[in-house]
């Protein structure tokens, strides 16, 4: 793959990112998202980077496309008329949630709205429990009633989802038969195919979100395919999903709740492939864009999934607020921090920043179209971070004056500070609220940020990396090159993969070779049965995993399996992982307990293109430097003296010491005082500390 | 410029500890057994200054705890004796008046040393599945019927765990690994805490935390007051009469807000039951400073300071302020209705901001589950114990309709039912929304939930119920009308009652009708959009919008016809 020509694009809320890759060498634009018709933005991106690099559209051996249509349909509510059938006795599963309130001192909280409204969620009489055998047998000529009644009503889709169907889908699959037969026109997605998990709010809110985004996602990538191939293109598109690999369009249409988040999966897998460059085995990669800010762990170049996440909250990014989306996901925390993230001070006399954002329009104050509350941005402007006359290289000009002015009405005056303290303030409060969020789930994760590498990425990122590193205890940050549309260039380093999994539930006191063997078979052919329809010849590799626990436990960890392993599976084997993957996260074992296994999983995966290593180099020449400005930095609390270089001028072993800023087009990266940083052979940016 | 940059260095400090102790509560999740603590979040942490004063709490499914912990490390300091506490300790109880009100919470505190000096404590409490004793329930005649007591003690001394106790433990409960594996999940639980801790310490040079403890006790307090001073002085109060066990039980408070404080006088509240329903003052406590801080200054975060102005009185051994050996092992019931009880009092002074009156209690049952024994059970037939928390609905507020089947006071979650169905022999039957179980006002009250209980073939099982409201719903405001009182009965249509351990013969189900909240404002001047709403969703049915809130015939039916082609209103 690497000497053709391959197209990546990402659609976002803002832009779509178009890059080329000819040869290895990137070709890249940005243009304004088309909602109307999204696929408009990618023919003409399309277009731009054909010409920059001197092809044609039927030139392209592959396109690979990420898009956050989906989740928007999510939260905007603009799915089709969509109909759930379930188990008699659990209408309103959806609705009920988790029956908690996510924020407990709000007495006028309000629940987001299930996806669909009670009316349209029907019961039929069935059951299977736990053991996944049949208590109440499904009468079919009650099915056809119902959906005689359903037919009516005009649904363009179906949800199927009933109790325990993870272990006996029978009864979900004689449901979408009677659909398919008397609503030929209706798109059916069943629970047991689109998230074959245990947990019913899970499951079928999964279902629900699938079937009620499957009518415009599969429009919109049929227009797509029809436009492209109108535009001369020949090739196939392929699809980004969630879990950080690449499917066919076909899958997608079928699964486009795989297709979530989608878009941030690309930057994630493009902090992979920076970290395998230099062989990295510990990431934290920081995306920080306009409005929010993700962070991810990378270990061993891979980064970690998840098998559930949380889409759409409607309450300050509040944990909870959202719903429940159980597909396999790159796990990321998102929290509402960007460039364009508001502040205030609440009655605590805190400051608080985001999650209300400025948005680009009006913006920070300090874009001068009207905005007069603080921002991120401004305080950057303040603290010396920013070039008034060279954001996006020279396109905006920023005006320091109104953002002293907002900084002062909004903060300065009610905390008594002057306008620079207030900015500090406001950079320290977002900086230690991405910090705590990396903490976090670190500690979720059981590790220990201190031994990790940040690779920074995203229009902001690069301006608070340094400071997160300092508070965060890391000590190298890395910033690659093209890091504004690093989720684009992440969707042509993915590789075709589908991860396949089951709830079953077995102790190892329990433990059947056999039936494991048989089970992990059988999903490791479902999994590969969709990566063979991406790519007929490819060798196509199998990462087994189970998630296990102490019995009595309601946390589960994964333990990933080697193919003998998994085909020759002994309980000996398996409690010894878990014992020693147990004990790293949460410090001891606990003697004298039965363990079991609850989730069975294989990912099918073509395997990773071979990078080319690059070896760090050291500091060699000094940096021009192209002049100096006054920046504001933390260890002294005060204004210093900073060189600023151009990014062009980092070359290999380049060095700057810090305080300075590098500065490009799209970004800056801030050096602080405790920092050095090092231009590297492939256009990385190495940050360390000092001594 | 020095002073001001340490106010954001101080700020930044108050938000990592706040940070700090949900880390701390994480862990417990993670690493917890027993399923009130990992699915339903009965727990809490936090963390303490050297005088034992709480800096800051996690926010956790249970503002129970929230009181309790704040007062619990100071009894801690005390029993144990400043001289005795050293490096490596890690101490214990589940004392329900010097914890958090019942035998089923396992409090464990553990000293913060950093560069060898004592500069803080962290705290956590779990609600365990068993102590031993008749079960979690409310059949005992006191506390010592209601399981193992562990006075304030060493757990681990220096860091060598207390075998003997160890021991006493394992033999006197019924899920003795699980336990152990409980309380060695709240000291990992503190062990994380004291690890973030030490690492803030010396990010900032911190020596001890007297600095950072004053900023933030200085500024809570400051807030705290601000709030109270703006609110209008006077005194009211509210009562509200419930179940009870055998006999209605009578909440009465009067609320005094003075210019620095607020005063909640439980006089005239009644006396102690014979049964384990009685709550702890500390509890009590904790449930009247929630329901006010909600009303008045909900996003102060819980610390010593926060929680001081908010002061309470009860009569010595009346139901809010059992003494020991009074049976406590379901304080929640009693504890779950006083912020209902505190909003009637509060209504008069604060008009427009509390809601209507709720399901109130959790709607919790726990389910022994044992082969049958009227014939020979089948082979892999199993004894088990399967607790599931559910809720009610919630009162409806001046400008929002209640909400349906979600917990209020308390903040739990519930199980998936697949999940419980996974505990043990046991089948849900149904768990969804009881239409018109909202209280009719011109904001309805929160819809209740329908449950029905079985076992699997081959098995019986012991009920043990811990619902009220079945003779006394919640009653609404301004007019709103009474949510539905809860029901139960067997599905041969044999009587049950709503507390207390029952029978349930192989093959019979119990049939279970939840609360719903009660609604706020007449009825006749809700929003007819949001009437035919809840119509085409079955909230309600066409009789309630015809009778309670005057829809027509011609009305209802283009609703009905609506509804049919699955069209929202």
């Amino acid at each position: 793959m690497q000497s053709s020509i391959r197209l990546g694009v990402d659609i976002g809320g803002t832009f779509t990112d178009v890059v080329l890759e000819k040869a290895g060498e990137p070709f890249s634009t940005k243009v304004l998202t088309t909602y109307a018709a999204p696929e408009n933005a990618i023919i003409d991106g399309m277009h731009q980077v054909c010409a920059k690099a001197g092809v044609s559209p039927s030139d392209i051996d592959q396109i690979i496309h990420g898009t956050t249509l989906a989740t928007n349909a999510l939260i905007e509510r603009r799915g089709a008329k969509t109909a759930l059938i379930t188990t008699r006795g659990f209408r309103d599963v959806i609705e009920m949630r988790t029956e908690s309130r996510f924020e407990q001192y709000d007495l006028n909280l309000n629940l987001p709205e299930p996806l669909l409204p009670r009316q349209r969620r029907y019961t039929v009489t069935e059951r299977i429990d736990a053991r996944g055998e049949v208590l109440i047998a499904m009468d079919r000529r009650e099915v056809e009633t119902l959906v005689d009644e359903i037919a009516q009503a005009g649904y363009e889709s179906v949800a199927i989802g009933l109790i325990h169907s993870y272990l006996n889908d029978a009864h979900e699959r004689l449901v979408a038969e009677v659909v398919a037969e008397k609503m030929p026109d209706a798109m059916i997605s069943i629970s047991a195919e689109v998230s074959p998990q245990m947990r019913e709010y899970e499951r079928f809110n999964t279902v629900v979100a699938n079937a009620y985004i499957k009518p415009l996602m599969k429009s919109y990538l049929g227009r797509l395919e029809g436009r492209l191939s109108d535009e001369g293109v020949r090739c196939n598109t392929f699809l980004m999903h969630s879990g950080g690999g690449i499917i066919s369009l076909e899958s997608a249409a079928e699964f486009p709740v795989r297709l979530v988040e989608s878009g941030p999966a690309g930057g994630a897998v493009f902090a992979a492939h920076i970290a395998a460059r230099y062989g990295l085995n510990k990431v934290l990669s920081f995306d920080m864009g306009g409005t929010t800010a993700k962070i991810c762990l990378i270990k061993n170049q891979t980064p970690k999934t998840s098998r559930v996440f949380e889409v759409a909250r409607t309450y300050r990014f509040k944990k909870g607020s959202g719903m429940p989306i159980s597909i396999p996901v790159i796990d990321m925390v998102e929290i509402g921090a960007g460039g364009g993230s508001l502040a205030h001070v609440d009655a605590l006399r805190q400051i608080r920043v985001g999650p209300e954002s400025a948005g680009s329009e009006p913006g920070p104050a300090c874009y001068g179209r009207g905005g007069d509350r603080p921002a991120v941005t401004d305080a950057d402007l303040v603290l010396g971070k920013l070039d008034p006359e060279n954001f996006a290289g020279g396109s905006i000009p920023l005006h320091t004056e109104n953002s002293k002015n907002a900084l002062m009405s909004e903060l300065g005056e009610t905390l008594d500070m002057d306008a620079a303290t207030s900015a500090f303030g406001l950079a320290e409060v977002v900086d230690e609220n991405m910090a705590n969020a990396a903490r976090v789930h670190a500690v979720e994760n059981g590790e220990d940020l201190s031994e990790y590498t940040m690779i920074a990425f995203g229009g902001a990122a690069p301006l608070h990396a340094g400071r997160l590193c300092e508070k965060l205890g890391v000590d190298r940050l890395l910033v690659p090159p093209g890091a504004g549309v690093g989720s684009a260039i992440g969707f042509l380093r993915a590789p075709f993969s589908f991860e396949a999994n089951r709830s079953v539930y077995m102790k190892l006191s329990d433990f059947d070779a056999v039936r494991i063997q048989a089970l992990l078979s059988e999903l490791q052919s479902e999994a590969t049965g969709f990566v063979r329809n991406c790519d007929a010849t490819a060798d196509i590799l199998s990462e087994f995993k189970v998630y296990m626990r102490y019995t009595g436990q309601g946390w589960e960890i994964p333990i990933g399996l080697t193919q003998a392993q998994a085909m020759a599976p002994d309980a000996a084997t398996f409690e010894r992982l878990f014992e020693e993957d147990y004990a790293k996260l949460f410090g001891r074992t606990v003697q004298g307990l039965d363990v079991e296994i609850t989730v069975w999983s294989v990912n099918a995966t073509t395997p990773q293109d071979v990078v080319t290593p690059v070896t760090l180099a050291g500091a060699r020449s000094v940096a021009t430097i192209a002049g100096h400005r006054q920046m504001f930095d933390p260890a002294t609390s005060g204004f210093e003296k900073a060189a600023v270089v151009l990014r062009d001028g980092m070359t290999e072993g380049a060095e700057v010491s810090g305080p300075a800023a590098i500065t490009e087009d799209e970004t800056t990266i801030i050096v602080l005082s405790s920092r050095r940083a090092i231009g590297q052979p492939d256009g990385c940016i190495d940050v360390i500390a000092k001594g | 410029m020095a002073e001001t940059h340490s106010n954001v260095a101080y700020q930044v400090m108050w938000n990592r500890l706040i940070s700090v102790v949900e880390e701390q509560a994480q862990a417990l999740v993670r690493t917890a057994f027993s399923t009130s603590v990992r699915e339903a979040g009965d727990l809490s942490a936090g963390v303490y200054d050297t005088h034992g004063r709480m800096l800051a709490q996690a926010v956790t499914g249970t503002p129970g705890h929230v009181n309790a912990m704040a007062d619990a490390v100071a009894h801690f300091i005390r029993r144990i004796g400043r001289q005795n506490i050293i490096d490596g300790d890690v101490y214990i109880t589940n004392d329900p008046w010097e914890g958090t009100g019942h035998l089923h919470d396992i409090t464990m505190v553990t000293p913060s040393f950093h560069d060898g000096r004592l500069v803080g404590f962290f705290a956590c409490t779990a609600h365990i599945v068993d102590i031993g004793g008749r079960g979690f329930g409310a059949d005992a005649a006191s506390v010592y019927e209601e399981g193992l007591y562990i006075p304030i003690m060493k757990f681990a001394d220096a860091g060598a765990v207390d075998d003997t106790l160890v021991r006493i433990i394992r033999g006197n409960v019924r899920e003795p690994d699980q336990l152990i594996g409980d309380i060695h999940a709240l000291a990992t639980c503190n062990e994380i805490g004291h690890r973030r801790l030490t690492a803030m310490m010396t990010e900032f040079g911190l020596s001890d935390l007297d600095g950072i403890a004053a900023f933030i006790l200085e500024n809570s307090r400051r807030a705290t007051l601000e709030r109270i001073a703006a609110l209008p002085r006077g005194q009211a109060s509210g009562d509200m009469t419930v179940d009870g066990f055998d006999t209605p039980i009578t909440l009465k408070v009067t609320l005094t807000i003075e210019a620095d404080r607020i005063l909640s006088d439980f006089a005239g509240t009644s006396g102690l039951d014979k049964k384990g329903i009685n709550c702890p003052l500390v509890y009590t406590k904790a449930y009247a400073c929630y329901a006010l801080k909600c009303a008045i200054a909900p996003e102060i975060p819980n610390n010593a300071a926060s929680l001081a102005p908010f002061e309470i009185a009860a009569p010595e051994n009346s139901i809010v302020h059992a003494l020991h050996p009074a049976p406590v092992a379901l304080r929640h019931i009693v504890g779950h209705f006083v912020p209902d009880t505190v909003y009637a009092a509060l209504d008069k002074i604060l008009p427009g901001v509390v809601p209507a009156e709720g399901a109130g209690c959790l709607c919790n049952f726990q389910v022994s589950l044992r082969p049958r024994t009227d014939a020979p059970a089948p082979p892999g037939a199993m004894r088990s114990e399967v607790l599931t928390f559910n809720s009610g609905g919630s009162g409806a507020r001046p400008a929002h309709d209640g909400l349906n089947a979600t917990a209020f006071p308390s903040g739990v979650m519930t199980m998936p039912i697949e999940a419980t169905e996974h505990a043990g022999p046991v089948i849900i039957w149904r768990k969804e929304l009881r239409p018109d179980s909202g209280g009719a006002g011109k904001q309805r009250g929160g819809l209740g939930q329908h449950m029905e209980v079985g076992a699997r073939e081959g098995h019986e099982f012991d009920f043990q119920a811990m619902f009220d409201r079945v003779a006394h719903p919640a009653r609404g405001r301004r007019g709103g009308a009474s949510g539905a009182p809860t029901t139960i009965a067997r599905d041969d249509g044999a009587a049950m009652r709503g507390k207390g351990k029952q029978f349930v013969a192989h093959g019979r189900r119990v049939v279970l009708a939840f609360p719903g909240g009660a609604g706020y404002g007449v009825a006749a001047e809700r929003d007819k959009a949001r009437v035919k709403r809840d119509l085409a969703r079955g909230y309600i049915s066409p009789d309630v919008a015809a009778v309670d809130y005057g829809l027509t015939e011609d009305e209802i039916a283009a609703v009905e016809k609506a509804r049919r082609l699955g069209e929202d209103i």
